[in-house]
Order: structure tokens, then C-alpha cells, then sequence
């Protein structure tokens, strides 16, 4: 299996030259940074070996493409025509014409080489400072050749972290739920694919209802929660090797999970006569831990990254509100105070602010707080979205979007998108079905 | 019933009439009061005058003045047949957040079971679930549509 496979190995280089040039993340990026995305130098060789293994016509091309395209949907950079390219991907990567590409305003150049060694496909990277003429950084990495699709998402992660001084978030997968069919009775399926849309898999058959996948922050563990044989229970799933099992053994329905940060623990919430508290269950020993106790619903529990505190959504106050509190279930209080109702709250990763859905006059925001409650920032607005999920580097939100139905009950829709922190760079991610309760995986590699 | 279908050749009307009153709240406007569904559009009945479901106000629970009607119906029906088990089945509109609609889902169809326990129903009888926003009966996106939606059905479970 691909997961299986994690043979790159990174090799770095020395990197010679300060950065020069830097790109602002912390605001909407109106003069998105020109970059040169030159295709990777093939010799006829590899090209040969890796058509016939991958049935692509040229691999360097091709690599290069998912690192243009992954660039570009960032919103923080322009990927320059390839068009207007001067220089052969061989020569440049060796030593770029730095006035040939200053030429064309690239600001930034990334070149590379891709050869086939002993059935393995390697691959070196440069990253070039134009307008200082220095190089910014090299690597190089070997791997099996079904993981080219890879290669291109850890140069992406590598430039992105090299040019913004964050880290990446594209050597990523988003687990979420296909839909299917009418809306009255609609069929839903685990489904997993990379960030970028690309190696679409259902996980699923959807005999049964599934919903609410989320990524294990440590391994390749999901949790879910399904309908099989009409007992609504948190799942857990291996997305290795399919092996799945119930948490825990509870009377009724248990509903909501997440994992822990360390991915040890599972929280959700168990409902039982009609009231809903928040517990959580040791994958280790199995010890099941009520944390809250109170007549009304919480639900929706999302640990801190330090798993110091809980954010959850309680209608203790007579509306859905969001509240935070210890892990062990002390000091609990409330932070949303604005107007409307508040549900879903997650906890960024990097723990300074807190995502949610906010209802109010008819319409769903997605907005972001501060762990505290001050701060509240709406990103968008439209007539139903929920379920934001973090992208690892806490940069962007991934959330789902329904559509309103005509007045025959017609024209459903339910798709993925994304926004940045800033509210800018709003974008549709294309999936082969309907599609919802996105949920964003770690980097598969640091 | 012939009742419903006199309300589904009014339904065009209601519509209209629904539209030129969506600000009144409390105020009865067709198969609405306040915002509770009052209609028989989507009812079944577990026998003849045993409607199968009862209808909820938004982000409620308590059970109306129908409603409690409706549930001394179906704890009649069942003390009569006691050989009868039943799964409530609870469920939210589609305007809310999917995980908190499971536990109003929830809520709501253990109203209706405890309505049917003071009416001498035992528990062992009575199993819940709840489907949040999942099922929805009617898939408009407007408030007659959502008020549908917004119930808990009693389904025989044997």
C-alpha cells in the first residue's frame, strides 16, 4: 500500500544564500509573489522507464504541474506561463540565466531532475532567488515511482515553508463524506483523497449511514461515527489496513468524536434520555472518563493542541453557545457572546483561536475567535456551511456548503470548500460526488 | 384521508400565503402554528387514528398541545397490543449544525417517550434513535418544508 512506502528519503544540502525575498501570509495577499515553476529536466532514459511504469508521457512535466497548481491555489503566489520560459529545464537547474528570468518579472524559480535509479524514482529540487541571483535551497529524495504525485506535494511544502517561514500543508489528505442521491433518502460514503482532489478513494460501500470522519493527528487511525445496523456509534478506523471496531461500549448513541492531540484518546458525546454529555475513552487501556455532567447538550468536543482544555457546544444557556473548559472537565466557561447561535468549535493547531459555524438571521458564518472569545472574525457567509477543519499549519479552514432548494424541493448541492484565515482565497474543492464533514490529516511527512 | 388531499390542492395558496406572513410567528397561518407543523402532508398512522408523528417548534422540544394528543393516541394503541414494540425516531431540520442536531434529534424522541411512559408505556418497549438532520421528509428549503422536518415518528419495531 502507498502508505506503506514511506521510503523518502531527504537529503539536504546546504542552503547557501539568505532569503531575499519573502511572502506575507498574515494578510489577504492582493500581489500574490511571481514564481517560476520550471518542469522538472528528464533524461530520455527515465522518461522511458517511468512512461512505461506510470504511463506518463513526461514525469519531470507532470511533477512539476502539481507543484504549479498546489502554488497557485494558495492564493500567495503566481505561477508564471511556462510559455515565457527562456532557459531548458536542464540548464537552469544547473545554473539559471538569472536576467532571463528577471525578464519575464519571476521573482522566484524552482527547477529540478527526476531520474530513474534501480527502480526508484529520485528526484532533486533548486529553489533560486532571482532577483538576489542566489540559490535558496536544494533536496533531493528518493522514493517508489507511485508516490511521484508526493514528490510534488513536499517540494510545494518544502518551497512554502522556505518562502513564508510556515510549514506546508499540501503532503496532505482530507477524509470526508460522499453523498449521493436524493436528498429525502441520500447515500453516504467514507471517502479519503489528497489535498489537491486527486487519488479519490471510498472507503466505505454505503449500506449504511456515516458521518463526521476526523483524522487521527498521529497515525493513519479515523474515527467516524455509523449507523450500521441502525445503532448510531463512534467508529474507529484503520485506513491501512480497513480493520475498524466500535469505542466503547455504550447504551446508546454516541455520536461527535475527535481524537486527542497525542491521538491516544477519543472525546465525543453519548446521548442518553435525552441529554447529551461530553466523555472520552482511553484507545490504551479502555478506561471510558465522563467529563461533563449537566442536563443540557454538549457536544462537539475539541481539544486544545497542548490537550490542556476542551472547546465544545453546549445550549446551557438556553442556545447553542461555545463554551471551553479543562480537560478534566473544570472551570467551565462561556466565549461566544455575540449574536446568534454558535456551534462546531474547533481548536486551531496552533492554539491561539478557536473556528466555528455561527447561525444568525437565516444566514451561516464560518469566523474564527480567540480562545477567550475576543476577536470574533467572520469569514463567510451563505445560506448553510459548517464543520470547519484546520489545514495542519493552522492557515486554512476546509468546511462544507449546502445549497438552498428550489421551491419543488430541487437543485441540492452539497460541496467542499476552503478559506483562508484572512477570509480571502475562497475556493471550491472539486470531488467527484456531493460532499461533506471535511476533515484535514497531518503532514504525512515533516 | 380526504383531509389531506383538500390540503394539497391548497398547498400553491399556502405557499403564496406562507410568503406574505413569513414574519408572523405565533399566529396560525395554514398548516402552521407559530412555527409547528399542524398539517397531516407527511403523516402516517400506525392504526386507523393513530397518527405516527409529532411535530416541534425550531430549537425545541416540548411537546404542544397536538402533539400530547397525538402521543395518548398511540399509548391507547398500545396498551391494546402489547405485543407491539416501538423505535421513536427522532429528527431536526436542516438548519443547524449536524452534530447538535443529533442530540436535538435525540431530545426530541425521548419527549415523546416519556410522554408515552406517563401513559403506562414501559421503556422496555420503547427504543429511541435519533437521526438528526438525515432524513428529512421534505426536501425544500423553506418553513413549512423545515416544520415538516422537525418531528419525532413512532415506527413499529416488530
Amino acid at each position: 500500500m502507498l502508505y506503506r512506502y514511506l521510503l523518502i528519503l531527504l537529503i539536504i544540502f546546504p542552503i547557501k544564500a539568505m532569503a531575499l525575498i519573502e511572502v506575507d501570509i498574515t494578510r489577504g495577499n492582493l500581489s500574490p509573489l511571481p514564481v517560476a515553476v520550471s518542469p522538472l529536466s528528464i533524461d530520455d532514459n527515465s522518461k522511458e522507464n517511468f512512461k512505461k511504469i506510470l504511463k506518463k508521457e513526461n514525469l519531470g512535466a507532470e511533477i512539476s504541474l502539481i507543484v504549479e497548481n498546489n502554488l497557485k491555489q494558495t492564493g500567495l503566489f503566481n505561477p508564471l506561463d511556462k510559455n515565457a520560459f527562456l532557459q531548458k529545464p536542464d540548464v537552469a537547474n544547473l545554473k539559471p540565466r538569472f536576467e532571463d528570468w528577471n525578464l519575464i518579472k519571476a521573482q522566484a524559480l524552482i527547477t529540478g531532475k527526476v531520474t530513474f535509479v534501480e527502480d526508484k524514482l529520485r528526484v532533486e529540487f533548486r529553489l533560486w532567488d532571482i532577483l538576489a541571483g542566489k540559490e535558496m535551497m536544494a533536496l533531493a529524495f528518493t522514493t517508489v515511482p507511485s508516490n511521484w504525485r508526493r514528490v510534488g506535494h513536499i517540494i510545494t511544502d518544502k518551497v512554502y515553508e522556505r518562502l513564508t517561514g510556515e510549514k506546508g500543508y499540501f503532503d496532505t489528505r482530507i477524509i470526508y463524506v460522499a453523498e449521493e442521491g436524493s436528498k429525502t433518502n441520500r447515500i453516504k460514503k467514507l471517502a479519503i483523497m489528497d489535498q489537491d482532489g486527486f487519488n479519490n478513494k471510498f472507503l466505505t460501500l454505503g449500506n449504511e449511514l456515516v458521518l463526521t470522519p476526523r483524522f487521527s493527528p498521529t497515525n493513519q487511525m479515523v474515527t467516524y461515527l455509523s449507523y450500521f445496523r441502525n445503532l448510531p456509534r463512534v467508529y474507529l478506523l484503520d485506513i491501512e489496513t480497513g480493520m475498524q471496531e466500535v469505542v466503547g461500549d455504550f447504551p446508546g448513541m454516541t455520536f461527535a468524536p475527535r481524537f486527542s492531540p497525542d491521538g491516544k484518546k477519543i472525546i465525543m458525546s453519548f446521548a442518553q434520555d435525552g441529554n447529551s454529555d461530553i466523555y472520552t475513552m482511553d484507545l490504551e487501556n479502555r478506561i471510558v472518563e465522563r467529563i461533563t455532567n449537566h442536563p443540557s447538550i454538549d457536544t462537539s468536543p475539541s481539544y486544545s493542541p497542548d490537550g490542556k482544555y476542551i472547546t465544545f457546544n453546549s445550549d446551557r444557556s438556553g442556545y447553542q453557545q461555545i463554551y471551553i473548559m479543562e480537560s478534566n472537565g473544570k472551570n467551565v466557561k462561556r466565549i461566544s457572546f455575540g449574536n446568534g447561535l454558535y456551534g462546531t468549535p474547533v481548536w486551531s493547531p496552533r492554539g491561539d483561536l478557536i473556528a466555528f459555524t455561527k447561525l444568525h438571521k437565516g444566514k451561516f458564518y464560518i469566523g474564527v475567535m480567540r480562545t477567550d472569545g475576543s476577536g470574533e472574525r467572520l469569514l463567510t457567509e451563505n445560506f448553510y456551511q459548517e464543520a470547519p477543519s484546520w489545514s495542519p499549519n493552522g492557515r486554512v479552514l476546509i468546511f462544507y456548503r449546502e445549497t438552498k432548494t428550489n421551491a419543488k424541493g430541487e437543485g441540492f448541492s452539497a460541496k467542499l470548500w476552503s478559506i483562508d484565515l484572512t477570509g480571502y482565497n475562497e475556493r471550491l474543492i472539486e470531488t467527484e460526488t456531493d460532499a461533506s464533514d471535511p476533515s484535514w490529516s497531518s503532514l504525512l511527512t515533516n | 384521508m380526504n383531509l389531506s388531499k383538500i390540503l394539497k390542492n391548497t398547498f400553491l395558496i399556502l405557499i403564496a400565503s406562507l410568503v406574505l406572513s413569513a414574519c408572523a410567528t405565533k399566529k396560525t397561518t395554514g398548516q402552521l402554528q407559530g412555527d409547528v407543523y399542524t398539517g397531516t402532508d407527511s403523516v402516517e398512522y400506525l392504526a386507523s387514528g393513530v397518527p405516527d408523528r409529532v411535530f416541534f417548534a425550531t430549537n425545541e422540544t416540548v411537546l404542544t398541545t397536538a402533539s400530547r394528543d397525538t402521543l395518548r393516541k398511540q399509548a391507547a394503541w398500545l396498551r391494546k397490543n402489547s405485543d407491539i414494540n416501538v423505535v421513536l425516531e427522532g429528527h431536526a431540520d436542516e438548519r443547524g449544525t449536524r452534530e447538535y442536531n443529533l442530540a436535538l434529534g435525540e431530545r426530541r424522541a425521548n419527549s415523546a417517550k416519556d410522554y408515552l411512559m406517563t401513559y403506562g408505556i414501559s421503556s422496555d418497549r420503547i427504543s429511541v434513535l435519533s437521526y438528526g438532520k438525515e432524513r428529512p421528509v421534505d426536501s425544500g428549503s423553506n418553513p413549512l418544508a423545515w416544520s415538516k422536518n422537525r418531528r419525532s415518528v413512532t415506527v413499529k419495531a416488530n
